[in-house]
C-alpha cells in the first residue's frame, strides 16, 4: 500500500493571552531578524503545550515535532486529551491553518466531517443550499449535478428541498449537511468528533458510512474522539498525542487507547485523594478513600479473579444525609462498564452522620477477569448526586482459580466467570 | 544519481504538500480557476440572499443611488451651489455615484473578508482569493443594474436638450469599470491582511471611504478645482477614472491618456501588492483573527 500522508516533524506554535496588544512590537522583532537573516526569536522560546500549569512564556506549542505516516484504506484513530494538539493538527491536514515548522505531504484530496453545513445560507433553498456547500467543499457543479439525486435521496428530505433551509428543523438541517458530505468521495476523510452531534440514528448513520467508506471503497479516515468504543470498533490504528508530542506511535488501536486510558487515570490502588479525579456532585458528603480487602481483611492492591473480597468505602458528610446510596463501577480500558455495584439495586440505603462514615461492600467470588480496571464510584441520596467520581483509580485483576478446579484460567475471550455446574443426566 | 533521480520521482508524486508559508509568489492561481463554480455560487448567494424577504426586492437596486442622487443634488448643487459645468445635476452626480458606490462595495467589503467569513474559512480550505473576486463580480452584476438606471436618465437628457454630448471616449467604460475594480479589489486586500491583526483598522476603514470620495471629482469637476490643490486630486488614481467616465457620457471635464495610464498603473500595483499579502496571510489569519 501507499504513503498517502506523510508528517515530517510538524510543529505549530501559538501566542497566549491577548492577541493583538503587542503584537506589532514582535512583528517588528520578527521582521528585524528576518531582515539581517537570523531564525526567528520567538520560535526558539516556545513552550511544552500543558495547559494547567503556569508557563513562563507567551508562546506555547501546540504540536511539536510530529512524525507518521498513514497508508491508503487505513483508519486511524488519533486520541489525546483536551488540547493534546489533536485539533490543531487536523486544521493543518484540512489547510485552514498553516504549520509553524514541518510538512505535510498529501496524496489525493483531503475532505473533513466536521465541516456538515458549512457555508450554508439560511436564506437559500436545499436546492440552492446543496450546490453551495458541495462547491465550498470542493466538487464542481457538474460533479453536484451528477450525485444531486442521490444526496437528497440519502437526506430523506425531498419535500422540503425547496424550502429556505431556514424553516428546517435542525434535525433536517443537519441530515441535508450530511448527506453533501458524505457524497464528497474524498481520498481522504477526516472525521472529528462527528458522533457528538445529532441523535442515535444520524450517529449510527455516521459511523456506518465512515465504515463503508474505508473497508468497500479503500479511503483513508482519520479520526479523532473521545468516544473509545467508537475509536476501538473503526480504527485499525491509533496514535496517542499528549502535550502537542506523540506519545504513542502510530500503532495497535487497542494498545492505544489502553495506553491513552492509563495516562489520564491516576495509577495508585490505596488512593487517599481523589483530588484530580473527574469529579461531579454538590459534595454535601463525599468520597474520601476506598480500599480493596481480601477474605482476611487484609488490604490488597490487585484482586485475584474469583477471590472473596471486600471494598471499604470512607465518606465525609458535612451534615447528616439520609437515604445514601453507594455505587462502584469496573470499566474496562476501553470504556465500557463490566460490572455495576449499586447499593440501590438491592434496596439497601444509609444514614450517614455528619462526619466520618464506614461502608463496606463484600463480593463472594469476584468474578471479572484479569485486566486493568477504571473505578467509577458514585455517592447519591434520593436521586440526588452528591460525589460522582470517573476514573478515580486503577485496579488490577490477576488470572486466579475461580473454579477451584487447581487452573489458573487465563482468558482473553471472557470478561466474566460465575459459579455453574456441569451434570450428566 | 539513481538515488536523486528517484527521490525527485517520489517528491513528484504528492498531490499536495503542506508547509509553512511558501515564498511570496507562490499564488495557486490554476486553484481559483478551478473553483470557478464556487464563485458563481457565491455571486448567486448575494444576489439572490440580499434581497429575499423584501417587498420591493432587486428595486434597492435602484433606490439607493436615486435617492443619493437627489441628496447630493439639493445639498451640494442647490444649497452649496457647487459648478456641475453645464451638465444636468442629475447625470452629473449620477454618473459619479454609480461608479463610486461600485468602487466603495468592492473596498469595503474585501477589506472586512476575513472577518466576515471567519466561520466557513476556519473549517473549510478553499482558495481564499475566491472570495473577494465573488464579492468583485457580485458588484459587478449590481453595478450593472445602476448602470441601466444611469443610462436611461441619460438617455433622457440626450433627447431633451443639448447639454450632453457623448464622444468616442465611450469604448473605454468596460475598461474604467475594470480599473475601479481592480483599485477596490487591491486595497481591500492590502487592508484585510491589516485588519485581521490590526483591527483599529476597521474603525478607521468607513471614514477613510469617505474622505477618499470628497478627494475625488465625485461630487465637483476638476475644471472647478483652485490649481493650488488640483495636484492632490490628480494623485488620487481614481480620479482619473471617474473623470474620464463622465467626460466620455457628456463631454464636459478633461481627459488625458496620461491620467489614465497613471491610474492603471497604481491599479496593477495595488493588485499585486493586495494578492502577494493577502495571500501570505490567509495561510495564518485563523490564529490571529
Amino acid at each position: 500500500m501507499s504513503v498517502v500522508i506523510k508528517v515530517e516533524n510538524l510543529s505549530k506554535q501559538y501566542r497566549l493571552g491577548d492577541v493583538g496588544t503587542g503584537t506589532l512590537s514582535h512583528d517588528l522583532k520578527r521582521w528585524w531578524y528576518k531582515a539581517r537573516g537570523k531564525e526567528d526569536p520567538y520560535l526558539q522560546i516556545g513552550e511544552i503545550n500543558d495547559r494547567s500549569t503556569k508557563g513562563e512564556s507567551d508562546y506555547v506549542w501546540a504540536l511539536k515535532d510530529i512524525n507518521f505516516e498513514v497508508k491508503a484504506g487505513e483508519v486511524l484513530g488519533i486520541i489525546g486529551r483536551n488540547g493534546a494538539g489533536k485539533s490543531t493538527l487536523l486544521k493543518i491536514l484540512s489547510k485552514t491553518t498553516a504549520p509553524t515548522t514541518g510538512k505535510v505531504k498529501v496524496k489525493g484530496r483531503i475532505a473533513s466531517l466536521l465541516e456538515v453545513g458549512t457555508g450554508f445560507h439560511p436564506e437559500l433553498s436545499g436546492r440552492e443550499n446543496i450546490f453551495l456547500n458541495g462547491a465550498i467543499l470542493g466538487m464542481t457543479k457538474q460533479e453536484i449535478k451528477s450525485k444531486f439525486d442521490e444526496i437528497v435521496d440519502f437526506s430523506g428530505v425531498e419535500r422540503y428541498i425547496d424550502t429556505p433551509v431556514k424553516r428546517y428543523s435542525s434535525g433536517m438541517y443537519v441530515r441535508l449537511a450530511f448527506a453533501v458530505a458524505a457524497h464528497l468521495e474524498p481520498e481522504i476523510l477526516i472525521v472529528d468528533e462527528v458522533l457528538a452531534v445529532g441523535d442515535a440514528e444520524f450517529q449510527k448513520k455516521c459511523l456506518g458510512k465512515m465504515k463503508d467508506v474505508s473497508v468497500n471503497e479503500g479511503r483513508t479516515v482519520l479520526f479523532v474522539s473521545h468516544n473509545m468504543a467508537a475509536v476501538q470498533g473503526l480504527c485499525s490504528y491509533g496514535l496517542v498525542l499528549s502535550n502537542g508530542g506523540v506519545i504513542y506511535p502510530k500503532g495497535n488501536a487497542y494498545e492505544a487507547i489502553e495506553l491513552y486510558r492509563k495516562s489520564i487515570i491516576p495509577k495508585n490502588n490505596s488512593n487517599k485523594d481523589f483530588k484530580n479525579a473527574n469529579r461531579t456532585g454538590n459534595r454535601v458528603a463525599q468520597l474520601e478513600s476506598i480500599t480493596f480487602l481480601n477474605a482476611l481483611n487484609e488490604e490488597i492492591s490487585t484482586i485475584n479473579c474469583g477471590e472473596n473480597i471486600s471494598i471499604e468505602f470512607q465518606i465525609s458528610s458535612k451534615v447528616s444525609v439520609t437515604g445514601a446510596s453507594l455505587g462502584i463501577g469496573f470499566y474496562s480500558l476501553t470504556g465500557e462498564c463490566k460490572l455495576l455495584l449499586w447499593s440501590t439495586f438491592l434496596n439497601v440505603y444509609f444514614d450517614f452522620i455528619s462526619g466520618v462514615n464506614r461502608v463496606k461492600c463484600y463480593i463472594e467470588k469476584f468474578p471479572l477477569t484479569q485486566g486493568e480496571y477504571s473505578i467509577n464510584l458514585i455517592l447519591t441520596s434520593n436521586e440526588e448526586v452528591l460525589d460522582w467520581i470517573q476514573d478515580s483509580i486503577l485496579i488490577n485483576v490477576n488470572t486466579g482459580d475461580y473454579y477451584n478446579s487447581g487452573k489458573m484460567l487465563e482468558s482473553n475471550h471472557q470478561t466474566a466467570m460465575i459459579p455453574h455446574e456441569w451434570i450428566k443426566i | 544519481m539513481a538515488e536523486i533521480v528517484s527521490e525527485y520521482f517520489e517528491e513528484e508524486e504528492w498531490s499536495e504538500v503542506i508547509q509553512p508559508n511558501a515564498g511570496l509568489l507562490d499564488i495557486k492561481l490554476h486553484e481559483v480557476w478551478r473553483y470557478r463554480d464556487l464563485l458563481l455560487m457565491f455571486v448567486r448567494r448575494d444576489f439572490v440572499a440580499t434581497y429575499k424577504q423584501t417587498i420591493l426586492g432587486p428595486l434597492w437596486f435602484f433606490i439607493q443611488p436615486l435617492l443619493t442622487t437627489f441628496t447630493f443634488m439639493v445639498v451640494f448643487g442647490t444649497i452649496a451651489g457647487i459648478s456641475t459645468d453645464g451638465i444636468p445635476m442629475m447625470v452629473f452626480y449620477m454618473s459619479g455615484i454609480t461608479l463610486w458606490n461600485y468602487f466603495a462595495e468592492c473596498l469595503n467589503k474585501t477589506a472586512t473578508v476575513f472577518r466576515d467569513n471567519a466561520g466557513i474559512f476556519g473549517k473549510v480550505y478553499f482558495p481564499r482569493l475566491v472570495m473577494p473576486l465573488s464579492i468583485v463580480v457580485s458588484n459587478l452584476v449590481r453595478l450593472g443594474i445602476q448602470l441601466l438606471l444611469f443610462v436611461g436618465v441619460w438617455c433622457y437628457y440626450l433627447f431633451n436638450g443639448n447639454q450632453v454630448h457623448p464622444n468616442v471616449y465611450l469604448m473605454l467604460i468596460p475598461y474604467l469599470i475594470f480599473l475601479m475594480a481592480l483599485i477596490g479589489l487591491g486595497a481591500g486586500m492590502l487592508i484585510s491582511a491589516l485588519t485581521t491583526k490590526y483591527r483599529d483598522l476597521v474603525f478607521l476603514l468607513s471614514f477613510g471611504v469617505q474622505l477618499l470620495m470628497y478627494a475625488t471629482p465625485v461630487i465637483y469637476s476638476m475644471k472647478s478645482l483652485p490649481a493650488k490643490y488640483a495636484w492632490i486630486i490628480k494623485a488620487n488614481p481614481l480620479s482619473a477614472i471617474v473623470e474620464t467616465f463622465r467626460y466620455a457620457f457628456t463631454g464636459s471635464g478633461s481627459f488625458s491618456w496620461f491620467s489614465l495610464a497613471y491610474s492603471s498603473c497604481c491599479a496593477i500595483i495595488l493588485l499585486t501588492l493586495g494578492i502577494i499579502v493577502f495571500n501570505k496571510v490567509e495561510k495564518s489569519f485563523m490564529d490571529t483573527v
